[in-house]
C-alpha cells in the first residue's frame, strides 16, 4: 500500500524507526495495449496522465519514458512559475496553470514546495520603462495581478542591486506579480507520477519510443525498445525531442531545438527572497531552499541536441550578474548544465492533433513551459480523452502557423529568443 | 566553446558567430499556398544530427558561410560558400 503523506505518517515513522514507508510508486512493466499512452515523462507528460486518469477516468494509460521521469527539462529548469504574459489567450493558459499549482500540494498529497516570493522585473532605461508599463497593463486588464514598481520600491525587493550613480545597468523601476514564484521541479514530476500511478497508470522508465505504428493512416499504437505497444490514441509531450518523435510519425513541426543553460552557486545564507528577472542582461535569478543562487540564462543561439551549454553563453550572463550584483563576484559556482528547448515562433505552445489521426502532441514551450506543467497535462489529457480541443488550448493549435494567427510572446517569455 | 573555421579567418571562437539557421531554404513562388508559405517560414527538419546551416562572422569579417554540423557532438564536418551547394 502507497502511505499518505502528512505529518502523522511523519510522526509515526519517527516513533517505529521510518520503517513504514514504501515506494512512491511502482516499478511497472509494459503490458500489450493501453487506452492511451503518452510518450516523454516529464511534467508536461505525467500531468497529462494524472488528469486523464483524474478528470476523463481513463486509466488504461502509460507514461514511456526513455531515460528517468523528470530528467529532461522538468529536472533541468530554474523552477519559476508566474503568469506575466501579454495575451489574453496566454493569460488564460499561464494564469490557469498558475491557480492548479497553488492547489496542487494538497491534490498531490506531495509538497510541491511552491513559494509565492513575488518576481521583479528589472527595467534599465526609458524603453524598458514603457514597454513594462504596458505590459504590467495588460496584465491587470486580463485580470492578473501585477504592479509597477519604483526605483526605490525595487532596491527594497531586491537587496544587493548596484543603484550607485555609476552602476554598470542601471535600474529606474520594474514591476513585479507578487503571485509569481518557484516549485520545486522534482517535486512536481515526482508528485504527479505518484497520483497517477495510484489512480492506476503505468509509469514505464527506459523505454524509448523508436516509432509508430499505423493501420490505414492512423496511429495505433508505438514502437519501443522494449517491444510494440497498441493504444487507442498516443499523446506527445517530448519538448526538446519533438521533432524527432513527429519524423517518426511523418510530419514536420515549426520548432527548432536550442540549448538553454542555467547554474547554481555554493549555498548561501537567506539574501534573496524573490525571484529577479533582468530582460536587459538576459539574466535571472533565485535563491534555492538550499541557499543556492539558481541562475539562469539566453538561450545558445544554434541547433542543438547536446544538453550542455557553451561557455560564451555562461560567461555573458554571469558577466550580467556582476553587472547588477557586484557583491556576487567572489561567488563559486557549483554545478551548470543544459536542457534541450523546443522553441516555436511565437513562443507560445502547441497543444492538440497533430496531421496524423490518432496522434496528439503537447510541445513548442521552449524556455517557459514549468510553469505550464499543470495546463499542458490539463488540456492534452482532454484532446486525448476527448478527440476535441481544449477551449484553453484552442488559439493553440498547429494551423496557427498557416493562418498566421500567432500568439507571440516572444517579449513576455522572459528570455531573449 | 566551439570553435568554428570561419572561411576567410579560420577557426574562431564561437561567440564571435552568430548562427543564421538552416541553410538552402528556397523560398516559394509569390502564389504559393498558406501551407507552402507556413513550411518556409516555420516548419524545419530539426535533425538530431547532421545539419546544414548559414553562420555569419559577425565579430570578424562580416562572411557568411555554410556548415555542415552534427547537432549531438557540435562537430563540424563542412565548410563552403554561401553560393555553394551542400556537399554530398
Ligand atoms: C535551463 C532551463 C531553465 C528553465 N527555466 C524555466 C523556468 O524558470 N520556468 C519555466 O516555466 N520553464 C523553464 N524552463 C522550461 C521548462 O523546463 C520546460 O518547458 C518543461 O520542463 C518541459 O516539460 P516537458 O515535460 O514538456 O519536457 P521534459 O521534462 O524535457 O520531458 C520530455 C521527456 O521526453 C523524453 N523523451 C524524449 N524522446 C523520447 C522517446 N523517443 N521515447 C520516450 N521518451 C522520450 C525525455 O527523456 C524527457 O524526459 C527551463 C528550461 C531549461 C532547460
Ligand atoms: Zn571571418
Amino acid at each position: 500500500m502507497r502511505n499518505h503523506y502528512s505529518a502523522w505518517s511523519l510522526l509515526r515513522g519517527a516513533l517505529t524507526g521510518h520503517r513504514h514507508w514504501s515506494p512512491a510508486w511502482p516499478e511497472a512493466k509494459p503490458k500489450p495495449a493501453y487506452d492511451v499512452i503518452v510518450v516523454g515523462g516529464g511534467g508536461h507528460g505525467l500531468a497529462t496522465a494524472y488528469y486523464l486518469a483524474k478528470n476523463h477516468r481513463i486509466t488504461n494509460v502509460a507514461v514511456l519514458e526513455r531515460g528517468w521521469i523528470g530528467g529532461g527539462n522538468t529536472g533541468r529548469n530554474t523552477t519559476i512559475v508566474r503568469s506575466n504574459y501579454l495575451y489574453p489567450e496566454s493569460s488564460r493558459l499561464y494564469d490557469f496553470s498558475l491557480k492548479l499549482y497553488e492547489g496542487l500540494s494538497a491534490e498531490l498529497n506531495f509538497n510541491i514546495m511552491l513559494s509565492q516570493r513575488g518576481l521583479v522585473l528589472l527595467a534599465h532605461s526609458r524603453h524598458d520603462l514603457d514597454a513594462m508599463s504596458r505590459w504590467a497593463n495588460a496584465m491587470r486588464m486580463n485580470g492578473i495581478d501585477a504592479d509597477l514598481l519604483s526605483r526605490e520600491e525595487v532596491a527594497s525587493l531586491v537587496p544587493g542591486l548596484d543603484m550607485s550613480p555609476g552602476a554598470r545597468v542601471p535600474v529606474l523601476g520594474g514591476f513585479t506579480q507578487r503571485r509569481a514564484g518557484t516549485a520545486r521541479h522534482d517535486a512536481v514530476a515526482w508528485g504527479y507520477a505518484r497520483a497517477a500511478s495510484q489512480l492506476g497508470v503505468d509509469i514505464i522508465q527506459n523505454c524509448e519510443v523508436t516509432g509508430f505504428t499505423q493501420q490505414a493512416g492512423h496511429v495505433v499504437g508505438v514502437e519501443t525498445n522494449l517491444g510494440s505497444i497498441r493504444a487507442g490514441r498516443v499523446g506527445i509531450a517530448a519538448a526538446g525531442h519533438s521533432s524527432v518523435l513527429a519524423g517518426l510519425a511523418g510530419f514536420r513541426l515549426p520548432v527548432t531545438s536550442y540549448g538553454l543553460q542555467a547554474l547554481v552557486s555554493e549555498p548561501l545564507k537567506p539574501l534573496l527572497d524573490t525571484v529577479v528577472l533582468s530582460p536587459g542582461t538576459g539574466a535571472y535569478l533565485s535563491q534555492s531552499d538550499k541557499g543556492e543562487l539558481v541562475i539562469g540564462a539566453m538561450l545558445d543561439l544554434f541547433p542543438s541536441y547536446a544538453q550542455r551549454g557553451s561557455f560564451a553563453i555562461t560567461q555573458s550572463i554571469l558577466a550580467g550578474v556582476l553587472a547588477l550584483f557586484p557583491a556576487y563576484a567572489r561567488l563559486k559556482m557549483l554545478r551548470q548544465w543544459a536542457g534541450i528547448v523546443d522553441v516555436v515562433h511565437d513562443s507560445s505552445p502547441i497543444i492538440g492533433r497533430t496531421p496524423v489521426p490518432g496522434l496528439y502532441i503537447n510541445c513548442g514551450w521552449g524556455t517557459g513551459g514549468f510553469k505550464g506543467i499543470p495546463v499542458g497535462g490539463w488540456t492534452l489529457a482532454h484532446a486525448l480523452a476527448t478527440g476535441e480541443n481544449h477551449p484553453l488550448a484552442e488559439p493553440f493549435q498547429l494551423e496557427r502557423f498557416q493562418t498566421g494567427r500567432l500568439v507571440d510572446e516572444a517579449a513576455a517569455s522572459g528570455i531573449a529568443h | 566553446m566551439m570553435r568554428i573555421p570561419c572561411i576567410v579567418c579560420g577557426l574562431r571562437d564561437e561567440n564571435e558567430f552568430t548562427c543564421g539557421g538552416t541553410s538552402h531554404l528556397v523560398r516559394p513562388a509569390i502564389d504559393a499556398s498558406d501551407r507552402d508559405w507556413a513550411e518556409y517560414l516555420f516548419f524545419r527538419d530539426n535533425p538530431k544530427g547532421l545539419h546544414h546551416e548559414r553562420w555569419r562572422h559577425t565579430q570578424g569579417c562580416g562572411q557568411w558561410f555554410n556548415l555542415v554540423r552534427h547537432t549531438l557532438t557540435h562537430e563540424i564536418l563542412t565548410v563552403y560558400a554561401m553560393t555553394e551547394s551542400p556537399p554530398r
